[in-house]
């Protein structure tokens, strides 16, 4: 029996979608059996961010309206011997085609064949929110380092704690920048997290190459040695129970990294 | 007509005590009333102002009986209702009353969207955090820093207060008074705990906690023990 666990926050373009494809794929890498679920219904991107858009054929709507069965509409990550696959929202009906109780079957049924199931909720508090927290059994919380964001992390937690049956959610504050963050420009860990007083999962800073991965499909994570893609793997290894202390937020250094590539590309 | 005593007037220092009978029905003392009245309007003739007390003793006064009682007093030119007392009181009332005087504590986050209101006072240990509100009837103590709105006697008691570990709302409300929050806080934190209530001016006044003694003096609650 796996767990489902929701990624939300309340505003939108924070990156849930990058952080559910991410964890995704992390946990993926770690062995685990993983179904990413994509409750977007209407403006779906989980499949462009993994690249699985050109392999749909079935989807979630027709998954609930009885147009296919379960198996038919999961869409497998070749990259992944039979380790994860997708879920995909329809993107031609809206949020109103699904019910938080229909959601909540579907999600119990997939938690039989999988240990994680990861559901990438939509921006907003409505019936799309309702949906992806009705199957939860924990709540990942994405914020940026910003006022507009963390207000609205806030509210989502209040109504989150309100939920039944969801344990209290984790945190991860997205695209830090390091050197903002440093002069005083942008909050920084310590106050959101004080602000939010919620447990802290991880902390991911903004860099480049996580838009250039989403734009080729390929997960960052799938790379080693980017700074985020490590931060996504050890939330990965904290959501398996280890526990590993957070990355230090020192500015990018060209020299060093570029010492470090040289590194890497002698090898 | 003259058979039993409905009503008896007596005269105090403060004015008149009217005692009413709580025995016999409403419409035979309404009846008795404006006759006696009727007559001592006779004795004091001036032009002086005379304050009424009525005791109704064990009969339960709706507000609309309430509201004949003093129309009908109030005929007699220079007669002033100043009270209109009853031992009865129904549950609902004691109910409301016993909610308004308690304390309700409260332990955890007030977050962005959330309304935390209690009729009486209330003591929250946590945040509130931007966009919560917390409301209530009577005193609002929050231990814990108030970055939200908190609006204190919300049903128009203007004697509430607003006390906080850490002052820094965006809106405070006391009665029908609201203050916005300064556009920036200082950097430099104040350490000590602080208190808004209304002066005398009616302005709302933001101060350290320890002038509460001096000007509420009645939050003091401890009656045994002294």
């Amino acid at each position: 029996m796996g767990e489902a666990i929701v990624i939300t926050s309340g505003k939108g373009g924070v990156g849930k979608t990058t952080t559910s494809a991410n964890i995704g794929t992390a946990l993926a890498l770690q062995g685990k059996r993983v179904c990413l679920v994509d409750t977007d219904i209407g403006l779906r991107n989980l499949d462009v961010v993994m690249g699985l858009e050109n392999r749909i054929i079935y989807d979630l709507v027709d998954v609930i309206a009885g147009r296919c069965k379960l198996h038919q509409a999961l869409v497998k990550d070749k990259r992944f011997e039979d380790l994860l696959y997708l879920l995909p929202a329809a993107q031609t009906s809206d949020k109103t085609a699904v019910t938080p109780e229909q959601m909540k079957d579907l999600v119990d049924g997939l938690k039989q064949d999988y240990d994680y199931i990861i559901i990438d909720c939509p921006a907003g508090i409505e019936q799309g929110y309702k949906n992806a927290v009705a199957g939860a059994d924990k709540a990942i919380v994405v914020t940026n380092p910003e006022v507009s964001s963390v207000r609205d992390a806030d509210r989502i937690i209040g109504m989150l704690e309100k939920e039944e049956g969801i344990e209290p959610p984790r945190l991860i504050i997205n695209r830090i920048r390091s050197h903002m963050m440093k002069n005083g420009d942008m909050l920084d860990v310590d106050e959101v997290t004080a602000h939010l007083s919620i447990e802290l999962i991880g902390i991911v800073a903004d860099d480049d190459e996580v838009i250039k991965a989403s734009n080729s499909g390929e997960p960052i994570v799938l790379n080693p040695n980017n700074r985020a893609s490590i931060a996504y793997r050890n939330i990965a290894r904290r959501i398996l129970g280890e526990s590993i202390p957070l990355q230090t937020l020192e500015p990018e250094n060209p020299g060093v990294f570029k010492k470090i590539k040289k590194f890497f590309g002698v090898k | 007509m003259k058979k039993l005593q409905n009503v008896t007037i007596r005269g105090t220092k403060e004015g008149l005590t009217l005692h009413l009978n709580d025995s016999c029905s409403f419409e035979e003392l309404k009846k008795e009333l404006q006759w006696k009245l009727s007559e001592t309007s006779r004795l004091h003739d001036g032009n002086q102002l005379i304050k009424v007390n009525v005791q109704v003793g064990n009969r339960y006064l709706t507000e609309q009986h309430a509201d004949e009682l003093e129309e009908l007093i109030s005929q007699k030119k220079n007669f002033i209702v100043d009270s209109i007392a009853s031992n009865v009181m129904t549950k609902e009332e004691v109910a409301k009353m016993k909610q308004e005087q308690e304390i309700v504590s409260v332990t955890g986050i007030v977050r962005s969207g959330q309304v935390l209101k209690v009729p009486g006072d209330l003591l929250l240990i946590g945040d509130v955090n931007p966009g919560g509100t917390v409301m209530a009837g009577g005193n609002i103590f929050i231990m814990g820093v108030l970055k939200g709105i908190a609006h204190a006697g919300c049903f128009g008691n203007s004697e509430a207060i607003i006390a906080a570990s850490v002052m820094k709302p965006s809106q405070l409300r006391i009665s029908k008074h609201i203050n916005r929050a300064p556009d920036h806080y200082d950097e430099e934190e104040s350490k000590e705990m602080e208190c808004a209530f209304i002066n005398e001016d009616n302005q709302m006044m933001i101060d350290k906690l320890q002038v509460l003694m001096h000007i509420r003096p009645n939050l003091t609650r401890l009656e045994r023990g002294r």
